[in-house]
């Protein structure tokens, strides 16, 4: 008997268990974890090989399931090749207006969420209660439910196809602020007493004891406000028309509806993207996943 | 415990103006608009409307397309909420208990996270295409002739099969950390009362989990409702003929392809109302919440 089954026989089980019965839990296990596996990254890997394939081969005989040759062409193709409509975004273009989406909503949201959690948490003032209330009703309604009179308030800004109307309306909702008021509420009361009695304002607690505090839950954050605002896809696609704003999942959208028109879609390109589009964020919470993890979680409480 | 607070006449409302102007511009404007839209019927093409009350309401109601539509949505986010929270758990379930590759499977369960449901979408329509799609070469071994786009439950099937990959991971996420932090003692204890393994999770971890199971619930609802629209959008291709589609889908349709203002209007605000009373449940969960430790 292994010092492991020992172990977990006087830890987990009375001692008279035999250890094959133990043995079959964990083969059992291994068995449901590697079939998750598999249905989990199987798709993505099909995809990814698919795209590896020149796309009349993968019209003629369908997805891939091994490496094929056109890895470098294909990838180079939707990156640097200008696409679409009118023929001037490439690849690179739509990622980069993917990263100022995906930072510049996550920058955002933090900076604006953070400020207001201060003002309620910290601050004694007649409207507060009232405020706390406005920015709780946010909560409530989605900007799914409301998308065509968003629209219709964008369009009369002016800020159609314009990098502030693609972000700001998305920042529009509450749960940085509760996700931050949260985090204030449990820092003990003696840290702003003792700032208080060494003569600090406001605004030097703030910058000199909170901010800093709040570190690893920013970047927690960050994280899941990165992924959430790469991946918007219904407000891009109604806020930009011109193909110079497109992200790389609003860019999707495009290629989609020309694969259907075509003879031989573009198999190969269009899976590349899909790739591209992924890669990114998953690579973000691979990287952060313990900080990224501890901010999800954190939602719930 | 009351919080130790400053004194400011005006450094609260500076603090508070960033988010107080963005959600008066882009929430209460545009949600209060949508209300106000849904009681009027607006002319495309020349701009003025009437009012005609619940009109809007009882149009939608009344149409067979809607209904249609709701009956599809109920089924499509009971199955998704309920696979997905399913999956999840056994999934998190097996993690917990395996003490090799621990962190390799958890990352590897995780990636698909990080995927936009419209990428989802489009992974899947590739692997349900007729021409090109494994899945449907796999499912005609056992006689399922698949048309997805042209038949409408198997367009359904491939819907709620993306949109189930795509939310196992944060179900997962959830429940293990859940089942990491039962602490050690009572998982103990429970395992020197009781040698049935299920019996044991029944009734001491599965009891311990259903906090985070019912927030999943609620999660998942909302997930199926109003995120799976890219997911969808991919599989309908903008052609929408013959396809089971939600209910956020079809506000955006006919919104902006119907050019139905008042209609759409009166649907977002149903949909409103649905989002009221889950939010208002998910509150009075976290507030009846017990803790353990």
């Amino acid at each position: 008997m292994a010092v492991t089954d020992l172990q977990k026989v006087s830890v987990g089980k009375p001692a008279k268990d035999k250890p094959t019965r133990l043995n079959q839990i964990r083969a059992y296990d291994h068995i449901v974890l590697i079939l998750g596996v598999f249905l989990m990254m199987g798709p993505i890997l099909v995809a990814f090989m698919t795209s590896t394939y020149d796309h009349v081969t993968i019209h003629r005989e369908g997805m891939q399931f091994g490496f094929g040759g056109h890895f470098a062409e294909t990838y180079a193709n939707v990156l640097y090749q200008e696409g679409g409509f009118t023929g001037e975004v490439t690849g690179l273009l739509m990622t980069q207006n993917s990263l100022i989406l995906g930072i510049g909503f996550a920058v955002g949201k933090i900076v604006v969420s953070m400020l207001a959690a201060y003002a309620i948490v910290y601050f004694r003032f007649p409207l507060a209660t009232f405020s706390f209330w406005l920015i709780f009703t946010t909560l409530l309604l989605p900007l799914e439910v409301r998308i065509l009179p968003s629209y219709e308030v964008v369009q009369q800004l002016g800020m159609l196809n314009t990098y502030s109307g693609l972000i700001i309306p998305l920042i529009a909702s509450a749960t940085g602020t509760f996700f931050f008021r949260q985090f204030f509420k449990s820092i003990p009361n003696e840290m702003i007493e003792a700032a208080r009695i060494d003569g600090a304002g406001p605004i030097q607690f703030f910058w000199d004891i909170l901010v800093p505090l709040s570190k690893t839950m920013i970047a927690a954050i960050f994280i899941i406000m990165f992924v959430v605002g790469w991946n918007q896809y219904l407000w891009p696609t109604l806020m930009t028309t011109e193909e110079g704003y497109f992200t790389l999942v609003r860019g999707i959208r495009n290629i989609m509806q020309q694969m259907i028109g075509a003879d031989i879609p573009e198999y190969n390109e269009a899976l590349a993207m899909a790739i591209l589009a992924m890669l990114p964020p998953a690579l973000v919470i691979v990287i952060f996943q313990r900080m990224f993890i501890k901010g999800l979680v954190e939602q719930e409480k | 415990m009351e919080k130790a607070q400053f004194h400011s006449p005006w450094m609260p409302y500076l603090l508070l103006a960033p988010q107080m102007i963005i959600i008066i511009v882009f929430f209460f404007w545009p949600a209060a608009e949508a209300i106000r839209a849904s009681f009027f019927l607006e002319d495309p093409f020349f701009g003025n409307s009437t009012f005609v009350g619940l009109q809007n309401y009882s149009d939608a109601f009344a149409a067979s397309d809607y209904q249609r539509t709701v009956w599809f949505t109920v089924v499509f986010t009971v199955l998704v909420s309920l696979l997905s929270l399913f999956l999840g758990l056994m999934l998190a379930v097996s993690a917990d208990r395996v003490l090799r590759g621990q962190s390799s499977y958890k990352t590897l369960l995780m990636w698909v996270y990080a995927i936009a449901p419209p990428v989802a979408g489009l992974i899947g329509v590739m692997l349900f295409d007729q021409h090109i799609g494994p899945l449907v070469d796999f499912v005609a071994l056992f006689g399922w002739e698949m048309r997805v786009g042209v038949n409408y439950w198997d367009t359904g099937f491939a819907m709620i099969v993306v949109s189930t990959w795509k939310q196992v991971p944060y179900c997962f996420i959830f429940f293990l950390s859940g089942l990491q932090s039962i602490p050690t003692s009572v998982k103990e204890a429970s395992a020197i009362d009781c040698r049935s393994e299920t019996r044991r999770f029944w009734t001491i971890t599965f009891p311990l989990l259903a906090p985070t199971t019912f927030f999943l619930l609620i999660l998942n609802i909302t997930y199926a409702m109003f995120e799976t629209f890219g997911t969808i959008d991919q599989i309908v291709k903008d052609q929408p003929g013959n396809s089971p589609v939600t209910l956020v889908y079809k506000v955006f349709r006919d919104g902006f392809r119907g050019n139905d203002i008042g209609g759409s209007s009166a649907q977002s605000v149903v949909l409103m109302v649905v989002v009221l009373a889950l939010t208002i449940a998910q509150f009075r969960l976290i507030e009846r919440r017990i803790h353990y430790t």
